[in-house]
This record gives C-alpha cells, structure tokens and sequence, in this order.
C-alpha cells in the first residue's frame, strides 16, 4: 500500500501559505468569498471536458455530476445581486491525468462587476505579482499580452484566415510534431493541437504571456465582438512559458444566445460520440433575470503552486494524487 | 482484441503501431486551454529499439500488443540460436541473433534472464542486471596497486571487454553491471 503522501512538508506548506495570501488579497479589494454546490443536476456541455457522474440510489437512480467548474452556480449569485465574488473550490475532470493534471484540482475563480477581459487580466496580474511575494521565485514577475491572432502569426507568419488544416499539417511537420488528426476534424482541434505543440513553446520561459480574443469558435463563454470583417471572443489565457494558468472572460450575458451555444455543444457531443449530458436551465433562467456586466476568470492553483515553488511534476504538489487517492 | 485509451497511458505500456510491438517510454497529457486534448508520447519500437515521438487524440483506442516478460534459464548457444528454459514447465526456447543482440556478451550458462515474449516468440532477450564473469586474458596484475585508480581491458569468457582495476589478475572473477558494462567488484 502507497499510504503516504505524494506532496512533502515543505508543499503541504505552500499550498496552505498560497491559499493564505489568496484570501488576503480578496479581502483587501472587497469580493465576497462564496461556496456553491459541488453536484449539481446539470453538468458542463463542453465537448472537451468530461464531468463525473454520480448515481442516487435514493432518488430513483437520478443522476448528479460532479462540477468541473463553479462557473454556472456562481453566475447565478452574479444574478441574484452578489456584487463582485471568489470561490476556492475543487473542481473534477474525467480523464485528464498528467505532469499538469489531476483529474482533481484546486480553482480560483473570480468575477468582478464592470470588468471587461483586460481589465481582468490587470487584475490577474495583480493578483499573481502579489501572491507569489509570498514565495522565493528566482525570476522576476513580469507580464505580456498578445492577442490569439498576433501570436499565431508570430510563430507561422499566417493571418488566422489563412489557415487551413493542410497548412497547419505542413507547420506541424516542419516543427516535428506528428499530427494524428485528419481531414475530418473540426479545424479547432488542429488549432488545439498547433497552439499546444508550436505556440504555446515560443512563449518566453519563466515568464507571464496572456493571450486574448480568441477565434469566435473557441467562445465558450465569453461575448463576441466584431470589428469590420473579424468576430473575435473576448476570452484570454494565462500561461507561465508553456503552462497554461488561467482562463477568463467578458461574460456572455445573452440567455438565447448562451442557450444556443448550450444545444449546439449537445449537438457536437452526440455527433462525437460523447455522454450526453443535460445543460443548466437555471444559468439560462438567471441570465433571462440579467447577469450583470461582468468579467470572470478560473486560475489553477496547482499550477500556479507549480511554478511558485519550481516543482515540474502537479503529482508532488497534492497531498494525495489520482494514483493514491 | 485487447486495446488500450490514451486514459491507460503510461510509461512500460506496450502497444501495437504500424504492424510493430511498441513500448511507451513517456507519455504526457497536453490540453490547451479548453480544447481538444492530445497525448504526446514518446515510444520504443521493441523490435529495432528505436524510440519515436507519436501524438494521439485523448480518448483514442489503440491495439495492445500481446508482449509478456518473463523469467528464463539460459542453457547454451549453437552459435545461431541462444536457448532458454522456463524454469516451471521446463519448455524451451530459442532466441535468434535479433532478439539476442548485445546481451550475448553477458549471457552465462544457468544465470536466470528476462525474455520478452511476443505472441509466444522471444523479442528481447535481458541478461541480469549483474553477472559474474571469469577473466580469459588481461595484462598481468600490478600487486597491491589498488589506489591509483588505473584501468586496463580485460577478456572475458563470452567475449566481451570489461575495463577492470589494474590489480585485477587473469583466471580472476569479476561482477560486471550488464547495463553499464562497468566492472562492479572482484568475486572471491
């Protein structure tokens, strides 16, 4: 038997005096720290992510998944006139096992009031600048941003428009890496795969890269905005090099649109062959109410422990991983 | 057929690609933001030991391969063919010169080897990690020179050519690690 912990002292520590400084920050620029369910009758319709699923045996066998982000109960707060809100919580993700995933794992999610995804981003920096004082980081704390469309263009030389699978197949060889997708699969996933390999590579070491405005099919949940000819989401990623940290939007506040986007993920889960799952009718109930303006972001922090204590393995951070759960 | 996802990846896992038996060296989980999630992996192909990079989506199925290591006494070569024997059910097997390779340095008759079987044929033959080898023919030993840390090629009885301590005399045994090929210590 494997009884004892993955994680030393020493991070068993760390992640104490890291969820320490978070609080601090939060109760320092006045947000409410929140609780929300951790099942829920809904589960995320994301094509990408697989939620747990937990049988009643004591209500007819109904079905409650386990979340994989706190995003809908806490928009539903947001509704219901919380003002500007946090949760520390553990959310859950079938099959994502990894140096950089446990299918557990800590979350931060926070949202404020009038915000849009760069002053958002501001404050994520803020955030991280003032977390990680807490800690002995050899390289200074120091953040850039580049939009979705320029970083790709800086590592290919295409413009987005220009891309199709056949010449991220080509870029993809050129960098080596092996593509196990064809013609068949959705261009996104090739764009996946290229920001994954190829990109997110380029991006300084030890260094802080936000990337904002996605591509409109890469949405999720954030609005879109067109300029001219180009409809962009108003989505960013944190990354530290390589390490993907965090991710946020300027919420989409439209109860069709968001129910649409809803079916239209049902859809593409069926036509891949993945569970189907139900969508949360009352995120979509609330939005009809009025979410207010508002910008919201998830950070990891058992990434960011990683890089605060310049551990490469997540397994070391968490007191018990997957392995020995 | 058995078949494993990319769920069941992990470092030792030994898979079927392009019609070879494969070993997954490494494997990690890449997903980029809330994307499509691939496995990078790197693999050794079990027959040329040569190691590739191979991508997979997350979720795909790949077919295992039907490779079993097990526990076999070496017995003798006839010089084309190596033969071991199961030491439960006494049945044997020869291995060619492609399974074999450099182990055949190390190989000593009755020392007790991993063999990798796929379907039922050997593919790779591992000698112990540690043998013990007779001396065939070094240079005469320099007495009571056990500090100068010098070395000097010595022959063993398999062939091969063990770099040994300068006291070490001919007729002498010695342990050598077989991964290294590094003299450990003398055997008295």
């Amino acid at each position: 038997m494997n009884w004892r912990p993955a994680a030393n002292q020493d991070h068993l520590l760390a992640r104490a005096t890291l969820l320490r400084a978070v609080r601090e920050y939060f109760d320092g620029t006045q947000a409410l720290e929140v609780v929300t369910p951790t099942l829920s009758a809904a589960a995320t319709t994301d094509p990408a992510i697989e939620s747990f699923v937990t049988h009643c045996s004591d209500r007819n066998n109904s079905c409650r998944y386990l979340q994989t982000s706190p995003e809908f109960p806490m928009k539903r707060l947001l509704c219901a006139g919380s003002g500007d809100i946090y949760q520390i919580c553990t959310v859950f993700r079938q099959g994502e096992s990894g140096r950089h995933h446990n299918p557990e794992f800590q979350l931060l999610e926070w949202y404020r009031l009038e915000f849009d995804h760069h002053r958002l981003m501001d404050e994520v920096a803020e955030l991280v600048s003032t977390v990680l004082q807490a800690f002995e980081m050899s390289a200074p704390v120091e953040f850039s941003r580049i939009s979705y469309r320029n970083a790709i263009k800086q590592v290919t030389g295409f413009e987005l428009e220009q891309l199709d699978y056949q010449q991220i197949e080509h870029i993809l060889a050129r960098h080596t890496v092996d593509c196990p997708l064809s013609a068949n699969d959705p261009l996104d996933h090739w764009f996946d795969l290229l920001m994954s390999t190829v990109v997110a590579p380029s991006f300084a070491h030890n260094h802080f890269t936000f990337i904002y405005d996605y591509p409109a099919s890469q949405a999720a949940l954030a609005r879109l905005r067109t300029e001219g000819e180009s409809t962009v989401a108003e989505r960013f990623e944190l990354y530290y090099g390589e390490l993907e940290l965090a991710n946020g939007f300027h919420e989409l506040n439209d109860a069709a649109e968001q129910a649409d986007r809803f079916r239209h993920e049902q859809q593409l889960r069926i036509e891949r062959g993945h569970a189907k799952v139900p969508f949360d009718q009352n995120l979509i109930a609330a939005l009809q109410a009025g979410l207010p303006d508002c910008a919201g972001v998830a950070l990891g922090l058992d990434r960011l422990l990683m890089l605060a204590t310049g551990t490469d393995n997540i397994y070391q951070l968490i007191s018990f991983p997957d392995d020995r759960a | 057929m058995a078949s494993y996802s990319t769920n069941e990846f992990k470092s030792g896992l030994k898979i079927m690609l392009d019609g070879d038996p494969h070993a997954i060296v490494e494997n990690e989980f890449v997903k980029p933001g809330k994307g499509q999630a691939f496995s990078r992996t790197r693999v050794r192909n079990l027959k040329t030991g040569r190691v590739v990079e191979k991508t997979f989506k997350s979720g795909e199925s790949v077919e295992a391969a039907d490779v079993m290591d097990t526990s076999m006494q070496y017995l003798y070569t006839d010089g084309e063919f190596w033969h071991f024997m199961d030491p439960t059910t006494f049945e044997q097997l020869a291995a060619g010169k492609e399974a074999v390779g450099d182990a055949h340095f190390w190989l000593k008759e009755q020392d007790d080897c991993e063999v990798t079987l796929w379907n039922g044929e050997p593919l790779i033959v591992t000698p112990p990690n540690f043998v013990e080898m007779k001396i065939t023919e070094t240079d005469p030993g320099l007495r009571g020179d056990t500090a100068t840390g010098g070395t000097k090629p010595a022959h063993m009885e398999t062939g091969a050519v063990v770099k040994v301590p300068l006291f070490i005399e001919e007729g002498e045994v010695i342990k050598i690690d077989t991964r290294s090929g590094e003299y450990v210590s003398r055997v008295k």
